[in-house]
């Protein structure tokens, strides 16, 4: 399956002239914010401009020296949805602004998370040569994800309360969200331990049916995930990792298993929670109901859990059209929260569908190059690793943009790489630094070359070897 | 904003939109070569100059199908015969049509076969009257023969050689 039939080359200069195209996407998308809201090219668009360019251009000669076989995709579409995302919130910024000229920007703190998230990422790929070593950490990865996990739920100086979820920690300079970072180490612990007891929980069960049902025992990690996912529900109230580590959890077994029994009893579990979240918390209830009757007058008014912020997105949608009132035209800013949840709304507002599809486009491309990488390499750790990273990004972008388009109850998860917040960005670099490893390891050749001479000749009937040796000992 | 302006912006936006499904399309672009998984789904013949940098992507010639090169008689009214083994099975016996025609009054007409498959020749008896033995076991089916290990018919013995 995995072995694929083309030349090895390691493909860096098709990434130059891909990340240079990025980067006029990127910068361009800047340009043209700048010059739909008639403001002159500010500092913002120069710092905007050098970040991007000078930390895509490093991590390109990282992967250069590092990583020479690297998926040559990744980096440039992953620089492109960052550049875009930031000529969004900076053009949403100059919006506010025109507001209320108190306004704090947000894009400056945005362009400085990348830096530090693309620095991030070439300190990941410059330490770790291979992925395989992460397989070392399976159980301190379990423990850093308990502790990242419950971090956020420590008294008010550390853990920070802000729109009814407690997911932030306060750090010096700013707010952090750990949850984002515990992706990361949950998928390297499902990684791991799958990669590990895969034939044990495979064969073992009793088989009803079609469905061979796991034993009790081996569904403990999943009853462990499946608490996991509704404690972050309850305590943290956040609906949206909440169904982002379960999904996860369920899609890295299913990979592992290719039980068809394991994602119906996941299924059901989450039927399962869903139903007593519906019963017990108001504000699940209440998405449900703005998703469902979102057009309603009262649901649309209604101060908390309204479905104001969906409609409004919707009319952002509809009135982009196909082409979209071009970048500064529109007003995204009348939707709340639209540099940040709602941020593919502000796109197709002003981009269109043409635009958000090639949005969505790059997304499904970064995917399936995580999928293409999982398929390739030899490991089973760096092929589940791999998928489920990839699939945390689509799972994202899913929710997200399902949300907003309300084929889903909208949940507050980020659009990778787009939204402001440093947290996630910093969390979706280190995957693309992961991907970008595991990548290599797949495409990088094998010495496939018999070892001449490294072998003794085989013996033959006749006694051949001895004379042979001896004759080599000779002409030495 | 002048007319002419907004023209510029006008083209610009459009511009924007094309250069990203530039962007999509190129990445595509340059993903033709990798999409494949598997052998079957080579796209292309390789150039000789990726042929020259990277020799596994030919079909590599099929290996040597035979160890054994050569059929020796060591015993019997033919000894010292030599028979070169080609890729075609041999038919052994007194009948004319036989590969090697065996001049012995213990030997059937059609008495034995000898067949390659894989990387290995098999012997095989054909229902003779007095048998056929392989390393002094009489065969019942066929059965793998390696190079050196003889094969008895009637009074002729025979083996194969590299």
């Amino acid at each position: 399956m995995s072995d694929v039939l083309t030349a090895p080359r390691s493909r860096r200069n098709i990434e130059l002239v891909l990340l240079l195209l990025a980067l006029v996407v990127g910068i361009g998308a800047n340009f043209l914010a700048n010059l739909g809201r008639n403001e002159p090219l500010g500092d913002y668009f120069w710092s905007q401009a050098l970040t991007l360019g000078l930390m895509g251009l490093f991590l390109h000669i990282v992967l250069r020296f590092r990583a020479k076989y690297a998926d040559p995709v990744i980096l440039p579409i992953v620089i492109a949805l960052n550049g875009i995302g930031l000529a969004m919130i900076h053009r949403l910024d100059l919006s506010a602004l025109s507001v209320n000229p108190e306004f704090t920007p947000v894009a400056p703190q945005q362009v400085m998370w990348t830096a530090v998230a693309i620095g991030a990422a070439a300190v990941l790929l410059l330490v770790f040569k291979d992925h395989r070593i992460l397989r070392r950490f399976t159980y301190t990865s379990l423990i850093v994800s308990a502790v990242l996990l419950l971090l956020p739920l420590m008294p008010p100086p550390l853990g920070l309360e802000i729109n009814g979820a407690r997911i932030w920690i306060s750090v010096g300079f700013g707010t952090f969200q750990p949850g984002e970072i515990a992706k990361i180490t949950l998928a390297i612990f499902f990684a791991g331990y799958l990669s590990t007891n895969r034939d044990l929980i495979l064969l073992a069960g009793k088989k009803i049916g079609p469905l061979q049902l796991p034993r009790f025992r081996d569904l403990a990690p999943m009853a462990a995930a499946w608490v996991v996912s509704i404690g972050v529900l309850i305590f943290q109230r956040d609906l949206g990792s909440s169904i982002l580590f379960f999904g996860l959890f369920m899609v890295m077994i299913y990979v592992a298993t290719s039980r068809v029994s394991w994602v119906l009893i996941g299924l059901a579990m989450i039927a399962g929670g869903v139903f007593v979240a519906l019963e017990l918390f108001s504000h699940v209830a209440l998405r449900f109901d703005s998703w469902i009757n979102a057009f309603d007058p009262d649901v649309y008014n209604r101060a908390p859990g309204g479905s104001g912020q969906v409609v409004q997105g919707l009319f952002g949608l509809a009135d982009g059209g196909l082409l979209g009132t071009g970048l500064g035209g529109g007003r995204p800013d009348l939707v709340t929260y639209a540099n940040s949840d709602m941020i593919i709304a502000a796109l197709g507002e002003e981009l269109g569908l043409i635009g958000v599809v090639a949005i969505v486009m790059l997304y499904v491309i970064l995917v399936s190059r995580g999928i293409r990488a999982a398929l390739g390499t030899k490991d089973g750790f760096g092929k589940l690793l791999a998928c489920g990273l990839s699939f945390t990004i689509a799972l994202q972008c899913f929710v997200v943009i399902g949300g907003i388009t309300r084929l889903i109850p909208l949940t507050g998860l980020t659009t990778p790489f787009m939204s402001a917040g440093g947290s996630s960005l910093l969390a979706n670099w280190l995957i693309v630094a992961l991907l970008l490893l595991i990548s290599e390891t797949a495409r990088r050749p094998v010495t496939s070359t018999p070892m001449k001479n490294s072998f003794p000749e085989p013996v033959g009937v006749t006694g051949k070897i001895g004379r042979t040796r001896a004759a080599r000992e000779g002409t030495r | 904003m002048t007319d002419a302006g907004e023209l510029t912006v006008t083209l610009l936006r459009f511009g924007f939109l094309i250069l990203l499904w530039i962007l999509v399309l190129s990445t595509v672009g340059a993903l033709r070569r990798d999409l494949v998984v598997g052998r079957r789904n080579k796209v292309g013949t390789p150039t000789a100059r990726e042929i020259r940098r990277n020799p596994d992507l030919v079909d590599q010639a099929p290996p040597a199908r035979t160890t054994a090169r050569q059929l020796v008689v060591t015993e019997g009214p033919l000894t010292g015969t030599v028979l070169e083994l080609a890729s075609s099975p041999i038919l052994l016996g007194r009948a004319q049509e036989s590969s090697l025609v065996l001049e012995d009054d213990y030997a059937s007409g059609r008495h034995a076969r000898l067949f390659p498959q894989g990387s290995r020749w098999f012997v095989e008896d054909l229902g003779s009257t007095n048998g056929t033995y392989l390393a002094g076991q009489q065969l019942t089916r066929a059965l793998p023969v390696e190079p050196g290990v003889p094969i008895r018919i009637g009074k002729t013995v025979i083996e194969l050689r590299p």
